[in-house]
């Protein structure tokens, strides 16, 4: 042995560079996934859509949505506006590039004002059962040994999870809908209210393990206060389940408002949502197929994109499939 | 000496179960006093972790009994919020598995700052400052840059020492080691002893080391309490229990070492720790004693003494019996 061989030191610098956060970690991973970033492009490019679009049909008078133009109804996609109309009515351009519908409306400007109601409809509501999902199912991981009235508090709000699980959903809505002033907020609430099971039982799952795990013992031993806890140190360790059935539930509350929408149930008729474009296009399907057509391509593809990008993201967060597509 | 720092009396913890309540901690007598570090020692299993987690009062048992007096205020009556400002604040814990006591998603800066910001309420920026200075303090390298690192990117060695930078980040009186070295090698071992014992001279904080390892408690602790099914069955100081230990399950712990000078067969402890459900009526080693004779099975033996702050719970030390001893 010699003296000149002292212990091999790495320069610090050179071992700190490769910070990686667990959030670039899923993004690389999600970046490799070629069918959910098509659905991430698609999903982006829908919410700019819908914000230019809410912001164009509410303050351009030229695609007000609810503009009636008799001597245009149903002419199909990329016709010319006629010239009888008065100035202030001739869509953008002169064409009306998805044609009209039956009261000779735009159906383009139509399209726009609905994507945003479908989207904020569906954030909105996946917003309302993400949060109920997350404080029933984290209490009822968190607290659940403590008991209420004889009773584990685990055990009660898991078995109300069950019994709202048992409930025919749509029936559900459509009654509480029929029974409420059709409003979007109310059945943003509806759809929310019924719709977070799934995420409680995933967040209460969650919990039960993350609960036992040596850095909650740990952050409990440094004197945290309870709230902390689950908020600062649970919570974000749960969300990777939590985050890939609420992208896939957009999908679904996005369907349901369609569907209730469909029915007659959903936003009142004067304001258009994909959903009551496509129900009023079915007594036209033969003269005028686009008016079916359009809205439910648009309700398929916005389904689609949020449920490649939760898969993508399922994919992506789990660490074992990570892996062996590297 | 006044007062001590910490002393706990009697206390008992309890598990319920369908069962019926287990007990897991059968009257355990502790004192520490201020800058001293005390060993608690046994096997797996024997309630040494739940000892020190109830002083937290963090387990998931029931304190059944008994009271835990720390600087005057007796932790096993505390409200929870008062509780709270104990924990982190004036006593601080180390655990077993570093690998798994940080949150996985957070930048360790950031654990650290944690603590400061509740406890003493500094401002983000102070609080980052002394973060730093306590990252170098435990002896990591380029403390700035590690701060925004993830727990993911240390070693089990360095995020230990990130650990014991959270728990003495307070200054606590009192650090409770459960088993800060099980989980890494063993040079590793060494320097973190070390940091240990430099830090508890420098801050002057009591140290509860919990540990099977009695290579450790040689070096590193003063008063060693030896604990068996609940129960602490020696008590003494460190240089008492090495060169007489009294009880025989102290002798067989000792007998268990392996000796590298000599090529002999270790001695195992025959048998196994009886389950807490089913202990006997006496002395909970009898079945497993070579020394057992007819008082054992039947009558719980107290601490007799046996030298000057050395007492052992055995019948054996008892003085009304010494004839048997001899034999």
């Amino acid at each position: 042995m010699t003296a000149d061989t002292g212990p091999v030191l790495v320069p610090a610098a050179e071992q700190l560079g490769a910070a990686e956060t667990p959030l670039q970690q899923v993004w690389r991973a999600f970046r490799k996934d070629r069918l959910a970033m098509a659905g991430l492009y698609l999903l982006i490019a829908l919410l700019v859509l819908a914000l230019v679009g809410k912001l164009i049909t509410e303050w351009w008078v030229l695609f007000d949505p609810t503009t009636v133009r008799l001597p245009d109804k149903l002419l199909p996609p990329l016709s010319r506006a006629s010239s009888a109309l008065p100035a202030e009515q001739v869509p953008p351009f002169g064409r009306y590039w998805f044609g009209t519908d039956e009261l000779g409306r735009n159906v383009f400007a139509r399209m726009l004002q609905g994507s945003f109601v479908s989207l904020s409809v569906g954030i909105v509501a996946v917003s309302i059962s993400l949060s109920v999902g997350i404080v029933i199912g984290g209490v009822a991981g968190f607290y659940g040994e403590r008991k209420l009235l004889l009773v584990g508090i685990d055990t009660i709000l898991m078995r109300f999870t069950d019994v709202v699980l048992c409930f025919p959903t749509f029936f559900l809505i459509l009654t509480v809908v029929a029974l409420l002033p059709p409003s979007i907020y109310n059945i943003m609430a509806v759809i929310g209210l019924t719709s977070w099971m799934s995420t409680a039982r995933f967040v209460r799952a969650e919990f039960l393990s993350l609960r036992e795990r040596d850095f909650v013992v740990a952050a409990h031993a440094l004197g945290l206060p309870e709230w902390r806890i689950i908020f600062r140190h649970l919570v974000p360790n749960a969300m990777a389940p939590v985050l890939v059935t609420a992208t896939i539930d957009v999908a679904y509350a996005i369907l349901t408002e369609s569907a209730l929408s469909f029915l007659g149930f959903g936003v009142r008729p004067p304001f258009a949502t994909w959903g009551n474009i496509l129900a009023d296009g079915r007594n036209y399907i033969f003269d005028a197929p686009w008016l079916f057509a359009i809205p439910g391509t648009a309700i398929l593809l916005v389904v689609l994109a949020f449920n490649l990008v939760g898969e993508g993201l399922r994919d992506a967060m789990n660490p074992r499939l990570r892996k062996r597509s590297r | 000496m006044t007062h001590p720092l910490l002393s706990i009396r009697d206390l008992r913890v309890e598990f319920e179960t369908d069962a019926g309540p287990v007990p897991a901690v059968r009257g355990v007598d502790l004192e520490l006093e201020e800058g001293e570090t005390v060993a608690l020692v046994g096997e797996s299993g024997c309630g040494k972790s739940v000892t020190a987690l109830s002083i937290m009062r963090l387990m998931s048992g029931r304190v059944a009994g008994g009271q835990i007096d720390f600087r005057g205020q007796n932790l096993a009556s505390l409200s929870e919020p008062a509780m709270r400002r104990v924990r982190g604040a004036q006593i601080g814990m180390i655990f077993q598995e570093p690998m798994t006591s940080l949150n996985p998603v957070f930048k360790i800066g950031r654990q650290i700052e944690e603590v400061l910001t509740l406890h003493q309420g500094l401002s983000p920026s102070a609080a980052r400052g002394q973060a730093v200075e306590l990252l170098g303090r435990v002896g990591i390298p380029s403390p700035a840059a590690r701060l925004e690192q993830y727990p993911h990117e240390l070693s089990g060695g360095m995020k230990q020492r990130v650990m014991i930078a959270i728990a003495i980040a307070c200054r606590p009186a009192l650090l409770i080691a459960d088993e800060p070295t099980t989980a890494l090698d063993v040079t590793i071992q060494a320097q973190i002893m070390v940091l240990l014992r430099s830090l508890q001279r420098e801050l002057g904080m009591a140290v509860l080391l919990i540990t099977h390892d009695l290579g450790l408690v040689a070096h590193f602790a003063e008063r060693v309490n030896v604990m068996y099914a609940g129960k602490i069955v020696e008590h003494g100081g460190v240089r008492e229990i090495f060169k007489q230990p009294a009880h025989p399950y102290t002798r067989a712990l000792l007998a268990a070492l392996p000796d590298p000078t000599k090529r002999a067969r270790l001695e195992a402890i025959g048998g196994r720790v009886p389950s807490p459900a089913m202990l006997p009526r006496g002395c909970a080693f009898c079945t497993r004693c070579k020394h057992a004779f007819e008082p054992c099975p039947d009558q719980q033996p107290p601490l007799f003494d046996v030298g000057a702050p050395h007492v052992a719970a055995c019948w054996l030390h008892d003085p009304g019996r010494a004839a048997v001893l001899e034999s």
